[in-house]
């Protein structure tokens, strides 16, 4: 978190298309609002066409509470439906462990360790890298 | 010992704005007092499950946050407070997957499991406070079992 007299956010996250990949970079605290319209865009990103995957990076965020893994969860089960995957990266340690506490271990979600990974796990296509859940 | 100027605070919850507020209030608040990184993000998840029932629940209302010592321990004592419809059985909305409707369920149980000690006063017509401590290290009495 920043040490500035006013909490570090956004009003939109940008969403980048590289190739058929969608690229989402969330940084700092998001305001409900820019959780839901980001989850607007990445649909209509996916819906026009050409996209196979979505990568949302979240290094840049220090609290994924139950809103947030929501949206995420939510994306994800969106984009399934458009034909794309959806890989999540960059997932600090501490926010891991505090979903988990919570409850929340998102067992439809795929995850990488950073956005490399991610695109890697895209280009090797569906097979053999999907882990049934439990 | 030093000083916990900042940690003391009383926050509106009006909007998701608030919410934003809240969750930089109580990190800052928490560092101040010694948290580590684990225990910050715990503790920062939990007010932001509770700041947003004070909101979408509650119909917005405010938090409280409040240091406390007891003997070499330090905490963080939040509280937090709406006028809204209240919860009619509280034990029973403190169970995963109770959900009144747009949400994934987890929000108090999970919020309960996330700080070492969590109490809830609510009735219909009387509004709802939820107050948790954390403990920067070694809580002083052992952790329940959840």
């Amino acid at each position: 978190m920043n040490d500035g007299p006013y909490p570090h956010s956004a009003g939109q996250v940008p969403v980048l298309r590289l190739g058929d990949v969608l690229l989402v970079t969330v940084q700092g605290d998001l305001y409900d609002s820019t959780a839901q319209r980001l989850q607007d865009d990445i649909g209509a990103g996916v819906a026009a066409g050409g996209v196979t995957g979505v990568v949302i990076d979240i290094s840049g965020v220090e609290v994924v509470d139950s809103f947030l893994a929501r949206v995420l969860a939510e994306i994800a089960a969106g984009s399934a439906l458009l034909a794309a995957r959806t890989v999540v990266s960059g997932m600090r340690p501490a926010v891991a462990i505090t979903l988990v506490e919570l409850g929340l271990t998102l067992p439809g979600l795929e995850t990488a360790l950073d956005t490399e990974a991610a695109l890697a796990l895209l280009s090797r296509g569906t097979g053999g890298t999907f882990r049934e859940p439990r | 010992m030093e000083t916990s100027t900042g940690v003391g605070a009383d926050l509106p919850i009006r909007s998701d704005t608030d919410l934003m507020w809240v969750r930089q209030h109580v990190r800052q608040a928490a560092a101040q007092l010694g948290f580590g990184l684990v225990a910050q993000t715990k503790l920062v998840t939990a007010a932001s499950e509770l700041a947003r029932n004070t909101l979408v629940h509650g119909g917005g209302g405010r938090m409280e946050s409040a240091p406390l010592g007891q003997g070499r321990a330090r905490g963080l004592r939040l509280s937090f407070h709406d006028e809204g419809p209240g919860i009619p059985d509280p034990e029973r909305a403190l169970t995963d997957g109770y959900t009144s409707g747009g949400g994934l369920g987890m929000g108090l149980g999970g919020a309960r499991r996330l700080v070492h000690e969590f109490s809830i006063d609510s009735a219909p017509g009387r509004g709802t406070t939820v107050t948790v401590v954390s403990w920067a290290a070694a809580p002083p009495r052992p952790r329940e079992e959840s």
